[in-house]
């Protein structure tokens, strides 16, 4: 017994754990479940990795900066539009018209709006920058007015709305309620061949590890205690000198960036972009996610997102309006009865189990150490 | 002239359904901190009512279902929102945020449950003989439907004054909102009032699915749409201010119409969330900050 005492994992995880649950996770999405899985399944996994990106932005705002980002499509959507309309215009070849431009009969040649995103250097960078402006805008405007809680959780909510009846209400240059789809090629990549999907997914497989590695980094050191610190208590860090608001801001920032990057990779991976993934709806159920998964530990908060999509698309597929329950009432759990998601409860599992084998071991374990900061309580304390 | 008259009434009429709305939630969300997510499914839970009560009573008596939706409506969805509270709520407070979650989460099993009973489709209900047709004052069209959310707004809106000003129930929820330690050591049972209070929110919402249903057809997502407009209302006008609330509805709904009608929907839309983030720049807080000591 005392040698299975050695394979799990310490509540207080070491370097050396963490790098092995790491390998793992990294050997099941980049060895594992491409042999396992079949086209159809890979790519579908492909795109839940996409949301795990936005979750992961979601797990940093929210479980580590306490900010509830309720309008996390607005950032999706910008990022899926300005890789859609990229796509588009090299899908139609130079002089040529995208489709979506053609059926309204206003436009002779591309509208200023699309014009710059012919070129992928405009593009590209502009999914993960126009999302950050964006936020750094609503940002800036509400943390300096220490305007918190549910207040921010409300504003992000209608700029999502706001977004998706401006982009509804263009209709000739957005394509209205159904969006961009028909894509054909993301990069000389064919959107449409299974080889070529193939590599889509590794490229967003790649992508989450990166992020995720990043993302970790960043909270274990001086910012990320800084953030929790202005999560918990945000006047008191006021009192101890740094500035609140600008903590708060890079992380809403950084989770704008990474749910824009997500909506340019959703775009090829799954070939459409349309108001109906952005809205207020869809907002809430990326937050549902992260909620479900484990708000306050990174790699749970992007699990979450897989999980949550993986059992609707089974389930669902059998009883549609089944889901909808389901969803309601995991979701009406989770929060009430385990605020940490099942990310905690299989903490909580683990210790439990932990603890009786380092007793039978005749060793008691006694936690001396605070917990470390992705494991650390839910805010409570969330000013309103 | 006949133009700034017409957009007057359709920023009166805008800025009436707004406050309807929004009366409940200054109930819920001012003074209980709780972000009632399933208020839109009160909202259409009220406008099923009227359905229902015009189905079982028939076509001769739509008047008479109409007028009788009023009250059943809001008890209908003050119950809905009782339960939700004795259930759900009593566990969160303090979490403000933990209750949007979670009341999300039921809005999303109310509405699928009302897909179930009633269909996916929406369902039209007839407004009643006397509310047809409209009168023209000074070029304004002033239809019938609107004038009469107009006036129910207005009721409400004297019943809610009187009601917390006069009588001692009203008395004991201010002193709840404004200090829960000190009323409940001075003999007030907080749990009590915090159950009135919701009860009161939430009949409001299901009143504003009555009055919604003279707008357009039914639907089991009705009240999402005007949920965050309302929620918006309460933030610009101040936590739990029925004054405050007032005046934001007006100045929303005469922002929305005058930028409406200058350009676009989509553009007042986005214009009107610019000018509510500029002015909580200005006043953070909204406009009427009830005083308190401590930190903001």
């Amino acid at each position: 017994m005392s040698s299975l005492a050695k394979w799990l994992p310490s509540s207080t995880p070491k370097p050396s754990a963490f790098l092995v649950r790491f390998a793992l996770m990294a050997v099941t999405l980049l060895l594992i479940a491409p042999v396992v899985l079949s086209d159809f399944r890979l790519s579908l996994l492909a795109k839940f990795l996409c949301f795990a990106i936005i979750a992961l932005g979601i797990g940093l705002a929210w479980g580590q900066g306490g900010m509830l980002v309720l309008g996390q499509g607005l950032f999706f959507g910008l990022g899926g539009y300005c890789m859609g309309f990229h796509m588009k215009i090299v899908d139609a070849g130079p002089g040529n018209l995208p489709d979506i431009l053609t059926y309204s009969g206003q436009y002779d040649s591309l509208p200023w709006l699309w014009k710059p995103f012919a070129s992928a250097w405009f593009a590209v960078p502009m999914a993960i920058l126009l999302p950050m402006a964006i936020a750094a805008l609503l940002g800036a405007a509400v943390f300096r007015q220490r305007i918190r809680g549910a207040y921010f959780a409300i504003l992000s909510q209608a700029l999502a709305g706001a977004f998706v009846i401006v982009i509804v209400g263009n209709l000739s240059l957005t394509g209205g309620t159904n969006g961009l789809t028909n894509f054909q090629s993301f990069f000389g990549l064919s959107v449409i061949d299974p080889a070529d999907q193939r590599i889509l997914y590794f490229i967003v497989a790649i992508v989450l590890l990166a992020l995720f590695l990043l993302t970790r980094a960043l909270v274990l050191g001086r910012y990320g205690r800084l953030l929790i610190a202005a999560r918990d208590d945000e006047d008191r860090v006021r009192f101890l000198g740094y500035d609140p608001a600008r903590v708060k801001l890079v992380a809403y920032v950084l989770a704008a960036g990474m749910a824009g990057l997500a909506g340019a990779l959703f775009v090829p991976v799954v070939g459409i972009m349309a108001p109906a993934l952005l809205g207020i709806v869809p907002s809430v159920e990326m937050v549902i996610w992260v909620a479900l998964g484990g708000r306050t530990a990174l790699a749970w908060a992007a699990a979450g997102a897989v999980m949550v999509n993986w059992a609707r698309s089974s389930i669902s597929e059998q009883f549609p309006s089944g889901w909808l329950y389901l969803q309601g009432l995991l979701f009406v759990t989770v929060i009430l009865f385990l605020p940490k998601g099942v990310g905690g409860l299989v903490e909580n599992a683990r210790r439990f189990v932990g603890a009786r084998v380092s007793l039978e071991g005749g060793r008691p374990r006694v936690e001396k150490r605070p917990a470390p900061a992705a494991t650390s309580a839910p805010a409570t304390k969330d000013g309103l | 002239m006949d133009v700034i008259l017409n957009q007057l009434f359709v920023g009166l009429s805008i800025a009436s359904i707004l406050l309807l709305v929004a009366l409940g939630l200054t109930f819920t969300f001012g003074q209980m901190n709780v972000i009632n997510m399933a208020h839109g499914e009160f909202i259409m839970a009220g406008a099923y009512t009227t359905y229902v009560l015009q189905t079982a009573l028939g076509t001769g008596a739509i008047g008479l279902a109409f007028g009788l939706a009023l009250p059943l409506a809001f008890l209908v969805a003050g119950t809905l929102g009782l339960i939700l509270e004795f259930l759900v709520i009593r566990r969160l407070y303090g979490r403000p945020l933990d209750t949007l979650l979670v009341t999300w989460g039921v809005g999303l099993m109310l509405q699928q449950l009302a897909r179930d009973l009633f269909g996916a489709q929406n369902v039209n209900v007839d407004a009643p003989d006397f509310l047809n047709g409209g009168i023209t004052i000074a070029g304004a069209d002033l239809s019938y439907p609107r004038l009469f959310i107009i006036g129910v707004v207005v009721l409400v809106i004297v019943a809610i004054a009187m009601y917390m000003g006069r009588t001692p129930a009203g008395r004991r929820m201010r002193a709840v909102m404004q200090n829960r330690p000190l009323a409940s050591v001075s003999g007030v049972r907080t749990t009590r009032v915090d159950r009135t209070t919701f009860f009161i929110g939430s009949g409001l919402a299901g009143l504003a699915g009555v009055g919604i249903t003279l707008l357009g057809p039914v639907g089991p997502t009705l009240g999402l749409a005007y949920l965050i407009d309302a929620f918006l209302v309460v933030i610009v006008g101040g936590l739990g201010q029925l004054r405050g609330a007032i005046i934001a509805a007006l100045a929303l709904g005469m922002a929305n119409s005058f930028i409406e009608y200058n350009t676009s929907a989509s553009i007042a839309k986005g214009g009107v969330f610019l000018l509510i983030v500029l002015f909580l720049q200005w006043r953070p807080q909204g406009i009427v900050v009830q005083q308190r000591r401590g930190l903001a």
